[in-house]
């Protein structure tokens, strides 16, 4: 046996601990998910300023599974309204939101997409929630990151405390 | 000294029934509806004016005419702006296009249409541009009610 030969290690030594836990299945299933947001940036207005900022290197959005944005709502589960929708642009938006799978979430970004902000005229919906349903509202316009952030966390206490009834019977 | 080109124009472009100013330095036509398309042409032919850079309207509610149509021209060989005013009836809002003049009226009366009402005789085109099919009146017009919406998507319960 020459010196630099490595040994392999045939059988598996049973430890002492975590060879099994034992958990909840909405708990499980609920940590998996809030780590795992692939965000759609549905950016439409000046807040696309700020998504751009709370994407960047610095706040590090990825701490949260959610740095990663998908360009098609098939793959993504967070569906991000940034800035202002306007009535011609309603539809876009609610094909969108059909398009994505469940589970999905939506996060109305910016006061536009939450109320529509200071405009109330004939162009601009007055928040996106008419016509989807909304999980998380962020104020500010724009938003600072850290309003962002918080609310990513926000969503995912609702994501980790929340059943996921799409796991049943033999799961 | 040749004279100044804001002068000439002054000079040649007023047609019967129209009148002259000056606003901040802008030479400023005003014209009546069917004299329009010849100053314009004149503008575009004789003149230089080879830039068309917008259309609109402004609603007078209270006057009789009630909308002024605006347009403005740039010369990029004199470096100068001209506006064309003319006026026109709520009950008859129509002037003549000038897309035979510039292809880029096109749009921008489309817009102008959307937006006042203002028919533009002669552009085959006038689709709704920035609002939608469906659109009931004119938004821009000082009657439309500020928060009067006409959502396309039904609102949730």
């Amino acid at each position: 046996m020459s010196r630099n030969t490595i040994p392999i290690r045939t059988a598996h030594a049973p430890s002492a601990a975590f060879d099994y836990i034992s958990t909840k299945k909405d708990e499980f299933v609920g940590w998996a998910r809030k780590f795992s947001l692939f965000p759609y940036p549905f950016v439409t207005a000046c807040c696309a300023m700020e998504f751009m900022a709370v994407s960047s290197t610095p706040y590090d959005t990825d701490r949260f599974g959610a740095a990663l944005p998908r360009f098609s709502p098939r793959q993504s589960d967070l569906l991000m309204v940034v800035g202002t929708v306007t009535h011609k642009q309603a539809p876009v938006l609610l094909k969108v939101y059909a398009q994505m799978c469940e589970p999905k979430w939506v996060m109305a970004f910016g006061a536009c997409a939450t109320s529509g902000g200071f405009y109330q005229n004939y162009a601009a919906l007055a928040g996106i929630d008419k016509i989807i349903p909304v999980d998380v509202y962020v104020p500010g316009c724009p938003p600072r990151p850290e309003t962002v952030i918080d609310a990513i966390m926000q969503l995912q206490d609702r994501i980790a405390h929340a059943h996921h009834p799409i796991l049943t019977g033999s799961f | 000294m040749t004279e100044p080109i804001i002068d000439i124009l002054q000079r040649e472009l007023v047609p019967a029934g129209g009148e002259a100013s000056r606003s901040h330095g802008m030479l400023v036509l005003m014209v009546p509806p069917d004299a329009l398309l010849g100053v314009a042409r004149r503008l575009a032919a004789e003149f230089a004016f080879d830039l068309f850079l917008d259309v609109t309207a402004v609603d007078w509610p209270q006057r009789t005419p009630r909308f002024d149509v605006v347009y403005h021209f740039y010369s990029t060989r004199h470096r100068m702006r001209v506006r064309l005013k003319t006026c026109v009836p709520e009950a008859e809002p129509v002037v003549d296009s000038l897309v035979p003049l510039y292809g880029s009226a096109h749009f921008m009366e489309r817009e102008c249409h959307d937006m006042y009402g203002i028919v533009f005789r002669g552009n085959a085109d006038l689709r709704p541009i920035l609002l939608y099919e469906g659109f009931q009146g004119h938004p821009l017009r000082k009657d439309y009610r500020k928060d009067h919406e006409q959502p396309l998507v039904p609102y949730r319960g």
